[in-house]
């Protein structure tokens, strides 16, 4: 905690500096998505274990384009393996090289040999280990072995036997923190098995833990719970997931997720599925912290700010998102969505965002345009394009769109291309409403009334013929 | 012949009397052989008169109209019905409905034969009007009639019995043509809310089989839902038969897909299914009804545009809902006006039009007359919607049935008691 605390600490002091004084300053060493070209080799610096392989593997596929990130990308991959015990994916990512990167980055076959027997061995020993625990009937060593199992299948690759080993532990569990364990290990696994129904099964089965849990479990269950819904499309769901999570986070589960990742998750689902009260209240707050003349200008719109310190720490990883969320409460709507574009090409080498960043785009740029349309009696298409950076046609079809969709009250001049709002007239539409369900009951009720008399007449010929 | 002469006496000496009773049991007891000599009864008729001895002149009608008619006989009878229809007695008539009925129906069987269906309307129209106890009353001859109509294209004089509200049935069957007829004359004239109306009478009776009259009944209904609403929804309502629910869309497939393609809203994709089921369509007669939904898809994307749009060009309108030209745009506009199917101006100087919001303030005399009279209507509606319930609550066969439930589900109660409670 310290030792993180010390390195990341004035790296985030350093970020302050520099938007304060030139706002959009050069990013620097800031390693993770940017305008410019990934940088593969910060990129995967940010991760650990076999979510950076994966990250990297994902990254190559993606940039077959370019050449020399996908074979970065593979090289670090190649290198990273080397480090661990899979051999089959060691293999995958030997064939995928394909020999491009010279004899360095080639197959080598006595270290997958020596790898494998190792593991032969490991496997046996971990065998008879827990035979022997098993006869001897005692619970902890037992949970032990299978733990062990669990880890061994894990670090081999073979997710689906470690997932069954980590979920065998839970009847030889003894305490709350066994379980909690146990469902950490099974939500790791779920997670690089992209089964994610398992994973919201095993949060909540965290959080039910009778003792409390420490803040960084915490914030490791609200990562993975904010991952499970968004997988599961619940946008809304995911970014209040993501603004729970505690600064705690830090770098602990970047087997998993880095916090650079929560700031980018939460902030896009926020500016998707929030409305303006919601993003005001979970996110702006923080904002006004930085940048105290903002902050007096929100505390004076709004009397109670929830202050959201958390997501605070993490937006300042990712000076772009938080710009951006600026940029869209301030209603900069053109330099919000540069940002968006330009952010674009490296969340989509995101393993886990890059399905979803359509729909979350779409979204925003939906919010946006309701949002600028909302408070105006009548609107200039020519200045909303520019605002927009489109043009009038463009704009025509997708406010026809949301005019359609009921999401937009207005109606289109198309001749002096201006947009009129349309306040609905209660009065006439109650009037409308009235008579026709007053019809609509009318009719109703006489179909009804004939269907029960023909039910009648059958009835009473069945009553007839009978007696 | 005296027999035949005694009977005529008896008519005419009763009728007279005015002891219509008695002259109905002296009828019943004739002996069938004096009915079965058709041919020697007609020149009988001569001496009666229709309007007087409506009673005895219906027995003899009907006993020369029962057999087998050759086509010129059948000719000849044409004629002296229809006199006695428009001249018969009400109360003499109502004592013998079956006769009356089956007369009427031999009667458009004739006019069917000679291919005059015209000829049939009035007269049937009158023997309606006669013959049922309310104009709630739904008697078999509406259907004959409505068929009549409809073969003599006299949609006008359809539609004067449809205005009635039905919820007396003799016969279902008598229903489902009643309705299916009475849907294709309000379709001819365009009349689709009423039409919706009755087809979806048809389709949500109850019904033990499926029958071709709701099969039949269900493809005009979807077309009509198209041109009406725009839309078709292709669950039923829960109360409809679940024979109906499970089967009736397995019948109809092509119009099922064409409903899908309409829902798209794009006009290709619509005209190429029309397109691919051209011939089944046709076969069910149904050809014109799919070119007036296809047309119905111009009006509705027309009609989308005035939800968005305040003006809009001519030429735009034409690009938005694939018009070939902005001269076709402004006919289909022009048109859309004139039916007060939307409300817009046309500027021809610059090729714009200007949608407008309905000018119905809701504010008129006429207009609260109208909402009164739906008030009333809702009240009269809900005070028979009372009687009847309470009629039905105190039905016997009703009770019985209940009871009988009742009864075994309170044995099975009592089963479960343990033994020694059950003293």
């Amino acid at each position: 905690m310290e030792g993180d605390d010390e390195t990341s600490g004035p790296m985030i002091d350093d970020e302050i500096y520099a938007n304060g004084v030139g706002g959009d300053d050069e990013k620097r060493s800031r390693p993770i998505i940017s305008s410019e070209q990934l940088d593969v080799e910060a990129y995967a610096s940010l991760y650990s274990g076999r979510t950076k392989i994966m990250r990297l593997i994902f990254i190559a596929n993606k940039s077959k384009s370019n050449q020399a990130m996908e074979l970065e990308a593979l090289r670090m991959a190649y290198d990273e393996i080397k480090k661990g015990e899979n051999t089959q994916l060691f293999r995958d990512v030997v064939q995928m090289i394909g020999g491009r990167l010279g004899p360095d980055y080639a197959m080598d076959l006595a270290w997958c040999e020596m790898v494998d027997r190792r593991a032969d061995q490991k496997k046996e020993k971990l065998e008879n280990e827990l035979n022997a625990y098993r006869t001897n009937l005692i619970k902890e060593s037992i949970r032990m072995g299978y733990n062990d199992f669990g880890d061994f299948y894990y670090a081999h690759g073979q997710l689906g036997d470690a997932f069954k080993n980590y979920v065998r532990t839970r009847d030889y569990c003894t305490t709350a923190k066994h379980i909690v364990h146990m469902c950490m290990s099974s939500i790791l696994v779920s997670i690089e098995m992209s089964q994610f129904a398992h994973v919201s099964s095993y949060v909540s089965k965290a959080e039910q833990s009778p003792e409390a849990l420490d803040p960084v479990t915490v914030a490791k269950l609200r990562c993975a719970a904010g991952l499970a819904h968004l997988e599961a499309k619940k946008y809304k769901l995911a970014a209040r997931k993501f603004l729970e999570t505690g600064h705690e986070l830090g770098n602990h589960y970047n087997e998993v997720i880095a916090p650079q990742d929560v700031a980018t998750y939460g902030g896009l689902c926020a500016l998707a599925s929030f409305d303006r009260m919601e993003l005001k209240a979970y996110i702006l707050s923080f904002l006004g912290l930085f940048f105290p003349l903002l902050f007096l200008m929100i505390s004076c719109l709004e009397n109670k700010v929830i202050d959201n310190l958390n997501f605070r720490n993490f937006l300042e990883l990712v000076p772009e998102v938080r710009e951006l969320i600026n940029d869209f409460y301030s209603s900069h709507y053109a330099s919000c969505l540069d940002y968006l574009g330009n952010l674009k090409a490296n969340l989509l080498l995101d393993i886990h965002l890059h399905d979803h960043l359509e729909t979350l785009y779409g979204q925003i740029r939906h919010k946006a345009l309701i949002q600028y349309t909302h408070p105006f009696v009548s609107v200039d298409l020519h200045m909303m394009a520019s605002a927009f950076k489109t043009d009038v046609s463009g704009l025509e079809k997708e406010l026809e769109a949301l005019i359609t969709d009921n999401q937009v009250q207005a109606r289109i001049d198309s001749h002096n291309k201006i947009l009129y709002a349309r306040h609905a007239d209660q009065r006439n539409a109650t009037f409308q409403r009235v008579l026709q369900t007053g019809d609509e009951f009318d009719r109703d009720v006489k179909s009804m009334l004939l269907r029960v008399n023909l039910i009648k007449h059958e009835y009473n010929l069945k009553g007839s013929r009978k007696s | 012949m005296d027999a035949v002469q005694a009977l005529v006496a008896n008519i005419q000496g009763l009728s007279s009397a005015g002891d219509i009773s008695h002259l109905h049991v002296v009828l019943k007891q004739a002996p069938d052989s004096l009915y079965a000599e058709s041919t020697r009864l007609l020149p009988v008729l001569d001496q009666l008169d229709p309007s007087k001895h409506s009673l005895g002149y219906l027995y003899i009608l009907e006993a020369c109209t029962s057999g087998s008619i050759s086509k010129e006989q059948g000719s000849a009878l044409v004629l002296p019905i229809a006199t006695f229809i428009n001249s018969c007695d009400t109360e003499q008539i109502r004592l013998a409905p079956d006769k009356f009925l089956s007369v009427c129906k031999r009667f458009k069987d004739q006019v069917m034969v000679l291919e005059e269906p015209l000829r049939g309307v009035a007269p049937m129209l009158t023997a309606i009007r006669k013959i049922q106890t309310s104009s709630e009353h739904l008697t078999s001859l509406h259907p004959e009639f409505l068929l009549l109509c409809l073969l003599s294209k006299c949609y006008k004089a359809g539609l004067s019995i449809l205005g009635d509200d039905i919820f007396e049935v003799d016969q279902p069957r008598d229903l489902f043509l009643y309705c299916y007829y009475g849907g294709m004359i309000c379709i001819g004239q365009k009349r689709f809310q009423k039409a919706l109306e009755l087809l979806h009478n048809v389709v949500t009776a109850p019904m033990t089989v499926i029958n071709a009259i709701a099969v039949e009944a269900y493809k005009k209904y979807i077309l009509a839902s198209l041109i009406h609403h725009g839309q078709f929804s292709t669950s039923l309502p829960k109360y409809a038969s679940s024979v109906a629910q499970r089967n009736l869309k397995n019948f109809c497939q092509p119009y099922i897909e064409l409903a899908n393609s309409y829902s798209t809203g794009k006009i290709e994709e619509l005209e190429t299914c029309v397109q691919k089921y051209k011939e089944k369509f046709e076969n069910d007669n149904n050809l014109g009804l799919v070119k007036q939904v296809i047309s119905s898809m111009y009006k509705r994307n027309i009609q989308r545009l005035t939800q968005t749009y305040l003006t809009l060009s001519l030429q735009d309108i034409a690009n938005s809902v694939q018009l070939n030209s902005a001269k076709e745009a402004e006919m289909h506009v022009l048109q859309m006006i004139q039916d007060g199917e939307i409300f817009a101006t046309i500027n021809q100087k610059d090729g714009m039009v200007r949608f407008l919001e309905d000018p119905e303030q809701y504010k008129t005399c006429q207009m609260i007359e109208h909402i009164d009279s739906s008030i009333q209507r809702i009240m009269a509606l809900s005070r028979k919607l009372t009687a009847m319930d309470e009629n039905i609550s105190s039905d016997a066969l009703f009770l019985g049935k209940v009871g009988r439930e009742r009864q075994r589900f309170d044995f099975d109660d009592f089963d479960t008691v343990p033994q020694k409670f059950n003293i």
